[in-house]
């Protein structure tokens, strides 16, 4: 197998590492990848925000090109596929034919295999769970050169290690997961404007058990009477049996110059999100995949936030906490007026089956900050209030969590560690991230 | 089927099926309506590659071992494609191809010879094996994947190049002798493509994504095009190429 060097880094883009970079193009390849010099780290999409999936000093496998659906019962929605099938792969499949991912990111771009290791939610968590929740079993290139199929039957500690487990137990080669029925390729979007906090608060207390899509978008720049204000979005599928014609993605054509994104070209855009939902609120069919993943006809858009990159911060709080928690991180966020675009609202129905899962039931705040002087000290303050909270940051989208953080906020982190002590023994998979936030197999933590 | 016209099943046999051109080749065909039969080495890649064609395309799609080297098994495997396509219309994909590193073929004068015979020998052996199908069938395409690296001899590529080259007047005889019955021949001379065989290579930093390979070829194949630079920037930048002269050439370092 080659190996070619690239700068690889998350979609933040903050500090590329050069790493040694191979991209096996079959199943057989894909065992010469143990023999990287060090450790190493396998990568999807690259979609995730931070540092999960680079490795400084250390090499990446990427997935890309294992991208075949192995198999497919239409009777169970239950499907194969090798660890590089995307997103985009399974709608353009299986929608047409009824049947949807069972939790979708936010990007079409993803893969199973990324999608698995940071065990992904999406708009539906409180009805349908996280993606996780939805696999049946994986075959797992472990540290010792074999490949084991794992399910929570086969081996239920590997099983929950891997699941959210940013991709420290092994390579995934494929895996076998259950498609949701879809009633249709197009959704009944319903949007209307929410003034405050305690307006997101009642909206999602109904509609988390009524709406099977719902999310919130806040104005993360408002202050004063703006504070907190934004738009609420449900979606159930609609009548329409019809095909949509697919989406011309445009990419962001370079990186855009730092000044262009400050406080009042974002207050613009917010303001224009907000006006743009009449105050009466709207219904529209959209097609499905338009409203899963919205970003998806913007291509290459980190390059929006310039050369040195963004921070994504994305917490959830449980239920009870919530309401104050919120307050407090969005009076942080709105007093810092770092630029941020609209911030994201979700609710969260329960724990994930993995070890390092990130949903429990409470309520998620997602945002972008341009990565300026200060941003570092405002992700510390959002963490304490995290932390003070009882909340957890999500991995997939974390470059800055301090060891400390990370020990209370995933209490299974040792049984996690103990998994590592038996699959793992020498730590051969790492990435900046499990070093920064001191993950070990066991015995080399002794 | 419009008008009630019985519109013939194409049929593409691609050898060489586990490249990553191959794939999206086969990906490209069988979304246009074609069945496959996948031809190469790696049986368990093959075997992935179909199950994902026949779920993504619900097109007939069957896999066969194949080795480009072992030139006795080359008829047995141009039967079996004739016997897939059946009633309708066979195609030939081939994509087949090996390109050691000079340094490595320099120092070892089998691999010199693997490579012609894998990019070259073997080229020949297939398709003089499929010409007299091809003749009764009186219709059909076949595309053979070469290489611009074909064009001109260079010192970092020359046995491999040759080979390519050797194949490109090979397929000018050929595509006079297939004209006479109604069959086109192309030639698909792609530049530098992202795939296995060039990744990590010194020197190359990128290269175009295989699918454009793949839709260039389809085209070409559908309008029964004779010689294909893809992706197209590749014809003019051969052509400055090929317009040097040998006196300057051979004192250039590429």
């Amino acid at each position: 197998m080659r190996w070619k060097q690239l700068d690889l880094a998350g979609w933040g883009r903050v500090a590329p590492v050069p790493m040694p970079t191979a991209r096996p193009e079959r199943q057989a390849e894909l065992d010469g990848a143990l023999r990287a010099p060090g450790a190493l780290i396998a990568r999807g999409a690259g979609r995730s925000y931070g540092d999960c999936a680079v490795l400084t000093g250390g090499s990446a496998v990427l997935n890309e090109r294992l991208d075949r659906i192995v198999s497919f019962n239409a009777a169970t929605g239950e499907v194969v596929t090798e660890a590089g099938v995307t997103f985009a792969d399974l709608a353009a499949v299986f929608l047409p034919r009824g049947f949807m991912a069972p939790a979708s990111p936010g990007t079409a771009f993803a893969t199973i295999g990324g999608a698995i290791a940071a065990d992904v939610h999406g708009k539906n968590h409180d009805r349908h769970g996280s993606f996780g929740d939805h696999v049946r079993w994986f075959d797992l290139l472990t540290a010792d050169g074999q490949t084991r199929r794992v399910s929570p039957f086969s081996d239920p500690e590997l099983f929950a290690a891997t699941i959210g487990g940013m991709g420290l137990t092994g390579i995934i080669r494929r895996a076998c997961f259950t498609l949701l029925p879809a009633a249709s390729q197009y959704v009944r979007v319903h949007e209307r404007r929410v003034r405050d906090l305690e307006g997101f608060l009642a909206a999602f207390a109904e509609v988390r058990r009524t709406a099977t899509f719902s999310v919130g978008w806040i104005d993360a720049m408002g202050r004063g009477f703006d504070f907190a204000r934004g738009i609420m979005e449900t979606a159930e599928f609609a009548e329409n049996l019809g095909t949509p014609k697919p989406r011309r993605p445009r990419p962001v054509p370079f990186t855009l110059p730092t000044f262009a994104l400050n406080p009042l070209t974002v207050r613009l855009f917010n303001e224009f999100y907000y006006g743009r939902v009449p105050r009466s609120g709207r219904e529209r069919e959209r097609p499905f995949v338009e409203f899963l993943y919205p970003l998806d006809s913007l291509l290459d858009w980190y390059r929006i936030y310039g050369k040195p990159g963004f921070y994504q911060f994305q917490c959830v709080l449980p239920d009870a906490e919530a309401p104050k928690g919120l307050q407090r991180l969005l009076e942080e966020i709105t007093a810092a007026q770092g630029a941020s675009f609209l911030a994201v609202l979700k609710t969260l129905g329960g724990p994930g089956r993995g070890h390092l899962s990130f949903p429990i039931s409470g309520y998620t705040l997602a945002l972008d900050f341009p990565r300026r002087s200060g941003t570092e000290d405002l992700l510390a303050r959002l963490e304490r209030i995290t932390l003070d909270h009882g909340g957890r940051i999500y991995l997939a989208k974390d470059q800055t969590l301090s060891r400390a953080g990370f020990r209370a906020m995933y209490p299974r982190a040792s049984d996690f560690e103990a998994v590592l002590a038996r699959v793992d023994p020498q730590g051969r998979f790492a990435s900046d991230q499990s070093r920064r936030l001191g993950i070990l197999p066991q015995d080399l933590r002794a | 089927m419009s008008g009630g016209e019985l519109k013939m099943t194409e049929t593409w046999l691609v050898l060489g099926g586990s490249s990553a051109i191959a794939r999206s080749f086969a990906r490209a065909a069988a979304g246009d309506g074609a069945d496959l039969l996948l031809a190469g080495r790696d049986r368990d890649d093959l075997d992935l590659s179909a199950a994902d064609l026949r779920i993504r395309t619900q097109r007939r799609v069957e896999v066969v071992d194949f080795d480009a080297l072992d030139f006795d098994s080359h008829a047995g495997t141009i039967r079996r494609a004739k016997e897939f396509a059946g009633d309708g219309t066979l195609n030939i994909f081939l994509a087949f191809g090996f390109m050691p590193l000079q340094e490595e073929i320099n120092a070892s004068r089998d691999l010199a010879r693997r490579v012609v015979d894998i990019n070259y020998t073997a080229v020949v052996s297939l398709l003089q094996e499929a010409a007299p199908i091809f003749e009764a069938q009186k219709r059909g395409a076949v595309v053979v994947v070469g290489s611009v690296a074909g064009d001109r001899g260079r010192p970092k590529n020359y046995v491999y190049g040759s080979a390519k080259a050797a194949v490109a007047a090979f397929m000018q005889g050929y595509r006079g002798r297939m004209f006479r019955a109604g069959v086109t021949v192309t030639t698909v001379k792609p530049g530098i493509i992202d795939t296995a065989m060039t990744w990590g290579l010194p020197g190359v930093k990128g290269g175009a994504s295989p699918d454009i390979v793949a839709k260039d070829s389809l085209a070409a194949a559908k309008k029964g095009r004779e010689v294909i630079y893809t992706p197209w920037p590749w014809r003019y930048i051969m052509a400055i190429v090929k317009a040097i002269p040998e006196r300057v050439f051979k004192r250039l370092d590429f």
